[in-house]
C-alpha cells in the first residue's frame, strides 16, 4: 500500500515538474520572440523554479497526509478488530497486546496452531478496516496533490515569483531539520532531568537518597536495594567513589595521551617529512576508529596481566583489574584526538610567525616552544578538553579492565569503577523501572552530562578568547 | 687603446675583486635553485655600509630569494640550494664554521606582512635579546626594549600599553614593532622585503622616514615594488629581471640614465 502511495507521489511530482516547467518555458519563448523583448513580458523566475515549486507543492501535502493518516488508520482498525473480541481479553493492556499480535500473525500466516473462529473474524475485520482506511488516505493524498498540480499550472505567469516561493520553502525545510536536532537534544536533557528529580524527590520511591547523600556520600552500593527485604543491608547511593574512580582513570589517560599526543603532533607538524606525515597521520587516526570494546579486551587480557606481572616482580600485589590498566589503554584511545587536532592547529599557525622567529636567530625548538605553541595554545587546549570528555564518557574499556568495585581510592593499582560503568551495570538485565536503583542511573547520567558540558564550555571560552590573536 | 674603451661597469667589477673595500655585504656568483628551478642566476653585487640599497624588478624575478640568501633564511626551505659566495665584512656567510643563529643576530629581517608574535609589545621586542642572552638583568632588558622602540619611532605611541598584545596595534604600528624587534638584537644589516606593501600611504611615509633615520647606523637592503619609494629612500638601486641582476648603481643614475634597455623598459612601465 505504501509502495503504491509513494509510487503515485513520485509520478505526480514528475508530472507537476515537467508540466509546469514546460508551460513556463512556453511563456519564456513567447517573451523572447522578436518584438516582445520587453521586461513586461519576460519571466520573473526561470522555468525550472516554476517546475520545482510545483513538485514541492505536490510533495508536501501528500507527505503530511501519509504521516498523519497512517497512524490514525491503524489505530481505528485495531479498535474495530478488538471490539469483536470478548471483553475480558481487551480489558487490560497486556492481553490486548497479545491479542493484537495474534491477529497480525493470522494475517501474515505466522499464527501457531488453529485459530478460533472469533479470532479469525477479528483478523478479517482488521484487514478490511486497514485496507479501507488506506484507500481513504490514498484518495485524500491524491486529491490534494491533484489540486496542487492544477493550482500550479494555473499560476504559471510571467510575474509569478516562483523562485522566491521555492527559496522560502527550502529555508523552511532546513529550519525544520535544525529544529528537530535541537529539540531532540533538549528533549533528552529534560527527560534525564525529570527522572533525576524523581530519583531525589518522588515520595513514592523507596530508598531514595537526599541530594547531599548522593553528592557527598562515600559509599556506593545500589545492589542492596534489591535485597532490602532480606535483611537490613543499607542501600547506599554515595557518588564520591564513582567520581574519584572517573577522575583517577581520566587523569591516568591524560598523563599518557597528553605528552604522547602533543609531542607526536609537534613532530608531525614541524619535523616530519611530508611523505612520512602523509602516512603517519592517517595511521594515528585509525587508532581513533578502533571500537572501544576491542581496546577493552586488549586492556583486560593483555595490559592488565602485564601490569600484574611487573607488580609481582617488584613484590607488589596488584588486582587483576586495575585503574592503571584501564587508564593506560584509555590514554591510547585518546592519543589521536590530541595528536590529530593539535597537528591541525600547529599547522594553522602562519608561516610568517616561524619566519619572524627564525629571522631573529631563534632555533627550531625555541621557535616551537616560544612562538608556535603559544600561538596554537587555544586549539591545543580545546583538543585536550575534547579528549578529556571522551575519556570521561568512555565505558567499555573501564568495564573490562577496571572492575566494578566502587572503591574510594587514589591508588592506581586498585580496582575502581566509574560513573559510566555504574550506569551500565544498573541498567543491564531486566529491571523494574521504578526502583531507586534504576533511577540512580539517570542521576548519574545527569551528573556526567553536566561535567562534559562544563568542559565544553570552558574549551569554547578559551578558544573564543584567544581566537583573533593572529590572522 | 682597446683597454681604455672598456665599459663603465668593468671599472666597478675591478673594484669588486678587493674585499673589505668599504662594502658591508658582497655577493659573488650567487646561484639559487628551488629543486630543478634556477631562480637566481650568477648574481654579484656589493652593498655599502650605512646606506640604503633598493632591489627593484618585476614579481618573481628573485629579489626575495636573494635577500633570503643573505641571512640564510633559505635554509628553512628543504628544496632550496645556494651556490656562490656571500660575505659580510669579509666573512663567508655559508662557511661551515659559521653559526646561523649568530648570523641572524647580525642580519635582521622585516617581512612584507607585519608578523608580530601573539605576545605583548614588550615581549615582542624582548624576544631576540632574550634568546641571545643579551641582557644580564631585567633593567638592562627594559633599556634595550625602550631604545629599540624609540629608534623604531614607536615608543611615544605604545609606552603606556607595553603589555598589550602586539597584534592589537594598527598595521603600520605592527610593522614598526617588527622593525623594533629586529633592531633589538643590534644587527649590522637590516633586510626589508616589501615592508610597506601591506600599509596605507601615511604608514608608508612613516616607515620611509624611519628607514632614512636608520641609515646612519645600519646597512639596509629594501625590496620594493614602488619605484618612487626606491627613489625616495635609497642611495643605490639594483634591478633584477628573470633571476639575473641586470644593473646596479647610484639610484639617481638608474632612474634617469640606465645603461640597460630592460631597466629602461621597467622604470618606464613597459615590463612589469
Ligand atoms: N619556496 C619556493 N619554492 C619553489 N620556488 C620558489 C620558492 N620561493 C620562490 N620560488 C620561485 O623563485 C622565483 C623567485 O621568487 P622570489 O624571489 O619570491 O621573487 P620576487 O621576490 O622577486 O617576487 C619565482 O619564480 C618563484 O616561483
Ligand atoms: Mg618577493
Amino acid at each position: 500500500m505504501s509502495g503504491l502511495y509513494f509510487g503515485t507521489l513520485a509520478v505526480l511530482m514528475l508530472a507537476a515538474f515537467f508540466a509546469v516547467r514546460s508551460r513556463a518555458q512556453a511563456l519564456a519563448n513567447v517573451a523572447a520572440a522578436p518584438g516582445m523583448r520587453d521586461v513586461r513580458y519576460s519571466l520573473h523566475s526561470l522555468p525550472i523554479y516554476h517546475g520545482l515549486l510545483a513538485a514541492t507543492l505536490v510533495l508536501l501535502p501528500m507527505l503530511i497526509v501519509f504521516a498523519v493518516g497512517s497512524p490514525i488508520v491503524i489505530k481505528m482498525a485495531e479498535t474495530q478488530a478488538l471490539a469483536r473480541l470478548p471483553a475480558e481479553v481487551v480489558s487490560d493492556e497486556l492481553s490486548r497486546g497479545a491479542a493484537l499480535r495474534d491477529l497480525y500473525n493470522i494475517l501474515t500466516g505466522k499464527f501457531q496452531g488453529e485459530a478460533s473462529a472469533q479470532l479469525k473474524g477479528a483478523a478479517e475485520a482488521l484487514r478490511s478496516a486497514t485496507s479501507y482506511g488506506n484507500w481513504i488516505v490514498f484518495a485524500i493524498g491524491v486529491a490534494l496533490a491533484a489540486a496542487a498540480l492544477f493550482f500550479s499550472i494555473g499560476h504559471v505567469s510571467s510575474d509569478f515569483r516562483a523562485r522566491n516561493s521555492f527559496e522560502r520553502i527550502v529555508k523552511m525545510v532546513l529550519f525544520a531539520c535544525a529544529t528537530v536536532a535541537v529539540l531532540t537534544t533538549i528533549g533528552i536533557v529534560f527527560s534525564v532531568l525529570y527522572e533525576t528529580l524523581r530519583f531525589f524527590f518522588d515520595p513514592a520511591l523507596k530508598g531514595r537518597p537526599t541530594v547531599t547523600d548522593f553528592l557527598f556520600g562515600t559509599e556506593w552500593n545500589p545492589q542492596a536495594a534489591l535485597r532490602a527485604d532480606q535483611g537490613d543491608i543499607k542501600t547506599a547511593f554515595g557518588f564520591i567513589p564513582l567520581l574519584t574512580g572517573t577522575l583517577l582513570i581520566t587523569l591516568i589517560a591524560i598523563c599518557v595521551a597528553g605528552p604522547l599526543g602533543l609531542l607526536s603532533a609537534i613532530y608531525l607538524a614541524e619535523y616530519a617529512t611530508p611523505s612520512f606525515r602523509a602516512w603517519a597521520k592517517p595511521v594515528l587516526e585509525i587508532l581513533a576508529g578502533i571500537p572501544t570494546v576491542v581496546l577493552g579486551f586488549f586492556a583486560a587480557l593483555t595490559v592488565a596481566p602485564l601490569i600484574r606481572g611487573w607488580g609481582e616482580s617488584f613484590g607488589l600485589d596488584i588486582a587483576s583489574e586495575s585503574a592503571l590498566a584501564a587508564g593506560l589503554v584509555m590514554g591510547m584511545m585518546i592519543i589521536p584526538f590530541i595528536s590529530s587536532l593539535s597537528d591541525d592547529v600547529i599547522n594553522a599557525v602562519p608561516q610568517s610567525m616561524r619566519d619572524g622567529a627564525y629571522a631573529l636567530g631563534a632555533t627550531k625548538s625555541e621557535t616551537i616552544k616560544q612562538v608556535i605553541l603559544p600561538a596554537a595554545l587555544p586549539g591545543i587546549v580545546s583538543a585536550f578538553m575534547l579528549a578529556i570528555s571522551r575519556a570521561i564518557g568512555e565505558t567499555m574499556i573501564v568495564v573490562m579492565a577496571a572492575g566494578l568495585a566502587a572503591n574510594l581510592t587514589f591508588n592506581p593499582l586498585d580496582a575502581v569503577t566509574t560513573i559510566t560503568v555504574q550506569i551500565k551495570t544498573i541498567l543491564v538485565g531486566d529491571q523494574e523501572f521504578d526502583s531507586a536503583k534504576t533511577l540512580a542511573a539517570f542521576a548519574l547520567g545527569f551528573v556526567l552530562f553536566f561535567f562534559t558540558l562544563i568542559l565544553n564550555v570552558i574549551a569554547l571560552i578559551i578558544v573564543r578568547r584567544y581566537r583573533e590573536q593572529y590572522d | 687603446m682597446d683597454a681604455i674603451v672598456a665599459n663603465p661597469s668593468s671599472a666597478t667589477a675591478a673594484a669588486h675583486v678587493m674585499p673589505g673595500s668599504g662594502f658591508k655585504v658582497s655577493a659573488r656568483d650567487c646561484n639559487v635553485y628551488y629543486g630543478e628551478k634556477h631562480a637566481l642566476k650568477s648574481v654579484s653585487v656589493d652593498i655599502p655600509d650605512r646606506s640604503v640599497m633598493a632591489f627593484i624588478g618585476p614579481s618573481g624575478c628573485g629579489k626575495s630569494t636573494f635577500l633570503r640568501c643573505i641571512n640564510r633564511m633559505n635554509d628553512t626551505i628543504p628544496i632550496c640550494r645556494v651556490t656562490g659566495k656571500i660575505t659580510i665584512d669579509g666573512q663567508d656567510v655559508y662557511d661551515q664554521s659559521l653559526d646561523v643563529v649568530q648570523l641572524r643576530a647580525r642580519v635582521g629581517m622585516v617581512f612584507q606582512k607585519p608578523n608580530p608574535f601573539p605576545k605583548s609589545i614588550y615581549d615582542n621586542v624582548a624576544y631576540g635579546p632574550r634568546i641571545h642572552g643579551f641582557a644580564q638583568s631585567r633593567a638592562e632588558l627594559d633599556q634595550i626594549v625602550m631604545t629599540s622602540l624609540e629608534k623604531a619611532g614607536l615608543l611615544k605611541e605604545v609606552k603606556d600599553r607595553l603589555t598589550d598584545s602586539g597584534t592589537s596595534l594598527s598595521g603600520g604600528q605592527q610593522q614598526r614593532l617588527c622593525i623594533a624587534r629586529a633592531i633589538a638584537v643590534s644587527p649590522e644589516v637590516i633586510l626589508m622585503d616589501e615592508p610597506c606593501s601591506a600599509l596605507d600611504p601615511i604608514a608608508t611615509a612613516r616607515i620611509e622616514e624611519l628607514i632614512d633615520e636608520l641609515r646612519s647606523n645600519y646597512s639596509i637592503i629594501i625590496v620594493t615594488h614602488s619605484m618612487q619609494q626606491a627613489a625616495r629612500v635609497s642611495q643605490r638601486t639594483a634591478f633584477f629581471h628573470l633571476g639575473t641582476l641586470v644593473e646596479e648603481g647610484e639610484t639617481g643614475h638608474i632612474f634617469t640614465n640606465p645603461n640597460d634597455k630592460r631597466t629602461q623598459d621597467y622604470i618606464t612601465g613597459r615590463i612589469g
